[in-house]
């Protein structure tokens, strides 16, 4: 039976941890490396709600998330619009845009799905790259100073405590989404698309909110991403961003809302662990995905879960 | 009920249904059989609208309903089970008989996110009414389990109960016993009988010549995409035609 | 409309790239339903190992040979590792093909460098001119060489024993197995076989665009972008969604605007894949329902 407030074990554990580990955090380098893994946290739980819920795979989040970025910080220094407002128009944008390629893109299938995608986030990457004079072009562009009401954020506890309770808070919304009935429809698409077409379910129509979720929220990560690092480069929207982003949540698991935070913290962490091995470093990473496909295809959620019930089984 | 007008759907040079015309009574259990590659299946895909019908009309109750969308016709009340079973795997018994109530309950996207009280509200009420069909097939004891985990012959139950949650008129059953042994068999015919039969009309298709026999009011026999014969499950049985079409495939009546 | 010819020609030599890279991707796609985002590593594979090989002194035509020999090996690893993992969900295999895309990136940059690399080319690097535009001998091999590729293609599956099972496996894998079909040889052969002909690519098309470590990434994506267009299944199929790529991209970059010419690939696929699903070649399968 579904409870009033929905406030589990899990997302106190989530908030509890949060708050603790910035103590042990020794400077400046460590909260830049935990807020861009919260940031990273969140374009996974929508791209997760997509891939792991709806069935969807998308190799674009990247692009959606780099482009969204590119619109509140274009306002923002062309238009002189505050970055509250900037993000909210950047949000309207994306999700109109992200509704309207959702109509073609999700009549189709499996691979091809993930390669229309891909399509559309490099095509993104390119014009980001081309229209220097809005863009910056390669070099990318600098981002003026966050503020929510005249309120600037400065320092990284600042930005550390706004990307927590973001986080928090959202991962709250979608856990009361996916036990709601729209969740079930959702996990029904993935289970048979025909039965739920055969319950009324228009499939395509939910398919598209989700996509457009998932976007949206890719937009708001984006974007403050952006304010946060004072900066904007296409990189952002590069189809390897978006590669590292799907890595992030199959290897977290799929279909599981705390995988995909454990993922984006170990994906983003990851790499700068690899930096003391220099040219090693592309091989490490590469063997690490390799063998987490190998070893665990169902991500370390899962395997943790197995863990779990195995002590649990032992336990009786 | 149901009118069929002279429907014909085409895959590449055959006609599957070739000029099919049927009229499906009120409260009936009525059947459609035929030797395999008869058109059955085609058929009841062309009546819920997975197929789009080539030529012919269809009415619901003088409502045309030619080629509308399964999902839409559900709202119409029409709904329909599958020869291959289609169940969400990954989801609980209970959920998947949820899922039937589906286009009753609110499903607005912030209501949802922050556990309104119609949601609540609603996902109790019929809660409790997916129990209560549960308990028709004795499944109360299983809500819980992951629906992946049953047996073949539980899922095909589930299956028929799901369609229930939708409260429809008509409900076409495709293959409902195919693989099953005599004992689930004729569980499904228990609830096709006594469930289903007093709320809705039924089309049943079925290879299961003892089951159609026993269940149906009225038997329409396709043969190569075309109409053979039709009647009472007694005519049937004596009809020559339909004799002859069954004896190559080694039925006998 | 020399113009136009010289556009045509250079577009047709670098379609012809994109085709071998295609007909790579559908070998593997038909047999394992897998798509190999390793593809285009096994261009820049290719490619690399000839340029070392041949500073490290050996004539060209051994390194030609033993690059091709040792991107095929990079091809059996790959289906060893495929065949490794425990669960054979298509997510994850994707991702299984990007871990090893990265891993081969991150090998050639400890094995060989970061530097961009070119090489002579077998021909010389001379050009002559032919219907009042120039054309490289260079261009000449790549077509002449692509051509014979995919004629010996055509009598591979279609007149020997191991290309009919192989064409018998990617139609029904289960049939194919009752058949007594040797599955798993035919899947590594077809690994083998597809990193081998995108070496070809690569030692082909080094000459004229030089290489580096990375030059697999946008490659493959083409190659992949002309496999989709050809209908994903058909060898054949990709090495006209090649041309018409190539093409495409040299005709944009001469007449409109060469700074988009990257993109041209991906409006073609996107294209396709709304308008034409199942490719210029392919046709649509009917669901049962």
């Amino acid at each position: 039976m579904l409870k009033r407030y929905n406030i589990n074990r899990d997302i106190l554990t989530l908030s509890a941890i949060l708050i603790i580990i910035p103590f042990f955090f020794q400077n400046d380098f460590y909260y830049e490396i935990a807020i861009v893994s919260l940031l990273n946290a969140l374009i996974c739980i929508g791209l997760n709600m997509l891939m792991g819920y709806a069935g969807q795979v998308s190799l674009g989040h990247g692009a959606f998330a780099g482009l969204g970025g590119y619109i509140a910080v274009i306002l923002g220094s062309k238009y002189g619009i505050t970055p509250l407002f900037s993000i909210f128009i950047a949000v309207v944008t994306m999700s109109l845009f992200a509704f309207i390629i959702s109509k073609p893109i999700l009549r189709l299938k499996g691979h091809y799905l993930a390669m229309a995608t891909l399509g559309i986030g490099i095509i993104i990457s390119i014009v980001l790259n081309v229209e220097d004079e809005l863009t910056g072009g390669s070099d990318g562009m600098s981002v003026d100073s966050f503020t929510i009401f005249g309120y600037e954020f400065v320092d990284s506890l600042q930005w550390y405590m706004l990307c927590s309770f973001l986080l928090v808070f959202t991962i709250w919304m979608f856990s009361n989404l996916i036990d709601s009935p729209f969740g079930r429809v959702l996990r029904s698409i993935e289970g048979s698309e025909k039965a739920a077409n055969s319950v009324g379910i228009n499939v395509s129509h939910y398919k598209s909110i989700v996509f457009v979720i998932s976007v949206v929220i890719a937009t708001i990560a984006g974007s403050l991403y952006a304010f946060f690092s004072g900066f904007i480069s296409p990189s952002e929207a590069s189809f390897s961003h978006s590669i590292e982003l799907v890595v992030m949540v199959v290897l977290g698991g799929l279909g599981r809302i705390y995988g995909a935070i454990i993922g984006a913290v170990i994906l983003t962490i990851l790499p700068q662990l690899l930096t003391s091995f220099e040219d090693y470093q592309t091989l490490i990473y590469g063997s690490i995905i390799i063998f987490v496909m190998i070893f665990m295809p169902k991500g370390i959620a899962s395997v943790y879960e197995d863990v779990k019930g195995r002590l649990f089984a032992s336990n009786k | 009920m149901l009118q069929i007008n002279s429907v014909t759907k085409q895959f590449g040079g055959i006609k599957a249904v070739d000029d099919f015309t049927c009229r499906v009574k009120k409260g009936h259990i009525h059947s459609i059989i035929g030797p395999n590659g008869a058109g059955k299946t085609t058929l009841v895909n062309m009546i819920t609208g997975v197929y789009r019908v080539d030529s012919g009309t269809i009415f619901l109750d003088g409502a045309d309903i030619t080629n509308i969308s399964t999902d839409k016709l559900v709202y119409r009340g029409i709904c329909r089970t599958f020869q291959n079973l289609e169940i969400c795997g990954n989801l609980t018994v209970l959920e998947n008989v949820l899922l039937g109530f589906d286009k009753y309950m609110d499903k607005g996207l912030l209501k949802s996110c922050f556990r309104a009280k119609s949601i609540l509200d609603d996902e109790k009420r019929y809660t409790d009414r997916a129990k209560h069909l549960l308990g028709l097939i004795g499944l109360e004891d299983l809500a819980d389990k992951k629906a992946e985990n049953l047996s073949y012959g539980i899922l095909k139950k589930l299956e028929i109960v799901r369609a229930l949650g939708t409260s429809p008129e008509l409900i076409l059953l495709d293959e409902p016993v195919a693989g099953l042994n005599p004992k689930e068999t004729q569980e499904i015919s228990d609830l096709i009988r006594t469930v289903v039969a007093d709320e809705v009309t039924i089309i049943l298709v079925e290879h299961d010549m003892k089951m159609v026999m026993q269940v149906s009011d009225y038997i329409t026999v396709m043969n190569f995409g075309k109409k053979l014969a039709e009647g009472t499950p007694d005519e049937i049985v004596n009809n020559q035609d339909v004799i002859r079409a069954y004896l190559g495939s080694g039925v006998v009546c | 409309m020399n113009e136009f010819l010289g556009f045509l020609l250079s577009g047709v030599t670098v379609g012809f790239i994109y085709a071998l890279v295609g007909i790579g991707f559908t070998v593997i796609y038909n047999s394992s339903g897998i798509i190999n985002f390793s593809q285009g590593e096994f261009v820049m594979a290719g490619g690399m190992s000839t340029v070392f090989l041949l500073k490290a002194g050996l004539p060209l035509g051994v390194s030609f040979i033993l690059a091709i020999m040792i991107t095929s090996m990079i091809g059996i690893v790959l289906y060893k590792l495929i065949s490794f993992s425990k669960e054979s969900s298509q997510i994850s295999l994707i991702i299984l093909t990007l871990g090893f895309a990265i891993f081969l990136r991150g090998l050639a940059e400890v094995v060989f460098d970061k530097e961009l690399h070119t090489m002579p080319s077998f021909v010389g690097d001379s050009s002559f001119d032919m219907f009042g535009t120039t054309l490289t001998y260079q261009s000449i091999l790549i077509m002449i060489v692509s051509i014979v590729i995919v004629t010996l293609l055509y009598f591979f599956f279609k007149k020997t024993k191991t290309g009919q099972a192989m064409m018998a496996a990617s139609i029904n894998v289960d049939a194919a197995r009752l058949m007594g079909i040797n599955i798993k040889k035919i899947l590594m052969i077809n690994f083998a076989l597809s990193a081998a002909i995108a070496a070809i690519g690569g030692v082909l098309l080094t000459p004229i665009t030089s290489t580096n470590y990375e030059v697999g990434i946008m490659l493959g994506l083409k190659g992949f972008a002309a496999a989709i267009i050809g209908g994903l299944s058909n060898p054949f199929g990709a090495v006209a969604g090649g041309l018409v790529l190539g093409i495409l991209e040299s005709l944009i970059a001469g007449y409109i605007s060469s700074e988009y010419k990257d993109a041209v690939a991906f409006v073609a696929l996107l294209a396709i894949l709304f308008f034409m699903p199942g490719g210029i070649f392919g046709n649509t399968k009917a669901q049962r329902v």
